[in-house]
């Protein structure tokens, strides 16, 4: 018990550390504000990546249409902000707190009839839900003028600063942990391994799924809820299919059911994508899809279990995957 | 404990039981025995709610089953040891274990019933850290084991434990579905090693294209000419 407490308070301390380096950084002018901002988006992924993984990589529920929901938490989060933003602090979080709770609501209707479907199916009914919120967005403005539509929505508070993207970021990595680790979280796996095992434990299956799916939907709302705070303009395309891609790519290359390989990947992921438009230049700029296209296949044909191959770091691990039962965690 | 009354199931076109009855009362060993495709693999699957009877009857402990979902069923008390074991290879043992007192909230009792399959299984114990595909086939087959009795079950559903194991390790199985049932759960057994199963059972019945041709003690059973040359391998 003692060592597990410590394990979860060096992990915090490192963390801490870690935010203080990057706050020096950006002080000193190390990082500079464009570095900053790829920084702070690759952060907004990790929130993201990580509801992918619970559908996906945990719970094996393939889904296309991951992107739609982080557009949901924006454009939910960023009209409540564009609305009663004269709060301030109190207001963003209420901001987030609404892009959650929405796009977690989103995943729990479509979640009903669409979990029922398999692998393929649910790939494609997740990927046209992608289309009904694209195109819901392109129109919203007809309903809702201030959602802008097609035009995208400008002017919501750019409230999201390092502190609050790292420290969400933290806080929904130590969420996701313990609850892939928790009775709950096996519950996931052994749906994503064997439907037929878990049913025969005494695992309500589509409850489970259910339960994954929303979670993992409300986390691409706070994600989404993250950037429209961080970019001043968003607009529908941003959470198109290609985006759910992004957040397929970064859960498969990191690893299917490894959080470490997902947050690992969103970080690199972000930091490729910019770093190789200064590699490349301004002429080949576009040849960044070539190359990580490239990237996909080549991991996929060497490595397919990812780069992490469902490991996590050991600092992650608890006692119950060491060997040792967990009853006094449950609950 | 148990009684199964003509049930029948399709699998689409194809007639997999033809109503079958049979019973399982409080403290036995009851075997199914029969060849491939004799529909025993399917009675456990309809019992424990994972195919849906077109027809019939389940009552356990007077209660009707029938129509109810695979999760209550375990929660009612029936655990199923499923053919080929099932186990989930990307978690470690320990972890395994766990899953198979998903449906139970006593926490105190859970560490005693751990304590418990570790005394049977103490194979087990040394690999409880050990990711569930690593382990050997004997011991899938414990593991699968040991999971079903983390739910506490009162009914037991066996499907080919037997399958793909040396015959000291089926020796060893069958004396721990012994023990087991001796100390208070009831079994129902498929098995197409009729001879062991008739050894450990009651009663059994003789199960052939989805129709129940033959029952009784398993005693008579194994003096039984039929059984002796379909099942036994004499000549008869």
């Amino acid at each position: 018990m003692l060592q597990k407490v410590n394990k979860m308070l060096l992990m915090v301390i490192g963390a801490i550390v870690l935010y203080v380096l990057l706050k020096i950084m950006i002080t000193i002018g190390v990082i500079n504000p464009y570095w900053q901002r790829v920084l702070f988006y690759s952060l907004i992924v990790i929130v993201g990546a990580l509801g992918l993984g619970i559908i996906y990589g945990f719970t094996g529920q393939f889904s296309l249409g991951h992107a739609a929901f982080v557009g949901l938490g924006a454009y939910s989060a960023g009209y409540f902000s564009k609305t009663f933003g004269q709060y301030g602090v109190l207001s963003f979080i209420g901001a987030l707190l609404v892009g959650m709770v929405f796009a977690g609501l989103m995943g729990f209707l479509i979640g009903v009839p669409v979990l029922r479907l398999k692998s393929d199916y649910l790939g494609i009914a997740t990927l046209g839900f992608g289309f009904i919120v694209k195109v819901a967005l392109d129109n919203a403005d007809k309903l809702i003028p201030d959602l802008g539509g097609a035009r995208g929505m400008m002017g919501t508070p750019q409230l999201a600063s390092l502190e609050w993207l790292f420290f969400i970021a933290l806080i929904v990595i130590i969420l996701t942990r313990n609850f892939i680790f928790s009775t709950y979280g096996r519950a996931c796996t052994s749906v994503r391994e064997d439907e037929t095992a878990a049913d025969m434990v005494g695992v309500n299956t589509f409850k489970t799924k259910l339960m994954a799916f929303i979670f993992g939907c409300t986390l691409a709302g706070l994600g989404g809820g993250l950037y429209a705070h961080t970019y001043p303009y968003i607009c529908p395309g941003d959470f198109y299919f290609l985006q759910s891609f992004d957040y397929l790519i970064v859960v498969v290359l990191g690893g299917l059911g490894s959080m470490t390989g997902t947050v690992v990947t969103a970080i690199g992921w972000a930091f490729l994508l910019e770093g190789l438009r200064f590699v490349l230049g301004p002429q080949f700029v576009d040849f960044r899809g070539v190359i990580y296209a490239l990237i996909l296949i080549i991991t996929i044909l060497v490595r397919r279990q990812g780069i992490f191959g469902g490991k996590e770091f050991g600092f992650l691990v608890p006692q119950v995957r060491r060997g040792k039962p967990d009853v006094a965690l449950r609950g | 404990m148990l009684e199964v009354k003509d049930l029948s199931v399709f699998f689409g076109n194809i007639r997999a039981l033809h109503g079958i009855s049979f019973d399982v009362k409080e403290g036995e060993i009851v075997t199914l025995i029969g060849a491939n495709g004799a529909g025993k693999t399917t009675t456990l699957r309809t019992i424990s709610a994972l195919n849906r009877p077109t027809g019939g009857e389940i009552l356990f402990r007077g209660e009707p089953i029938t129509g109810m979902k695979p999760h209550k069923i375990v929660s009612m008390g029936i655990s199923h040891v499923p053919e080929g074991r099932k186990i989930i290879g990307n978690l470690t043992v320990m972890e395994n274990l766990m899953m198979g007192a998903y449906t139970r909230t006593d926490r105190a009792e859970i560490q005693t019933s751990l304590e418990e399959v570790f005394q049977r299984f103490p194979r087990l114990k040394e690999r409880s850290r050990q990711l569930a595909g690593t382990l050997s086939g004997g011991e899938q087959q414990m593991l699968a084991i040991g999971r079903a009795l983390m739910a506490k079950p009162v009914l037991l559903l066996l499907d080919e434990p037997s399958m793909g194991l040396s015959p000291i390790l089926v020796e060893e199985i069958f004396n721990i579905i012994t023990t087991i049932n001796q100390q208070g759960t009831t079994v129902l057994l498929v098995e197409q090693n009729a001879y062991m199963a008739l050894q450990i059972a009651s009663r059994a019945y003789v199960l052939e294209s989805g129709r129940i041709v033959l029952s009784g003690d398993s005693r008579e059973l194994q003096a039984n000419e039929g059984v002796r040359a379909a099942y036994l391998g004499e000549s008869a």
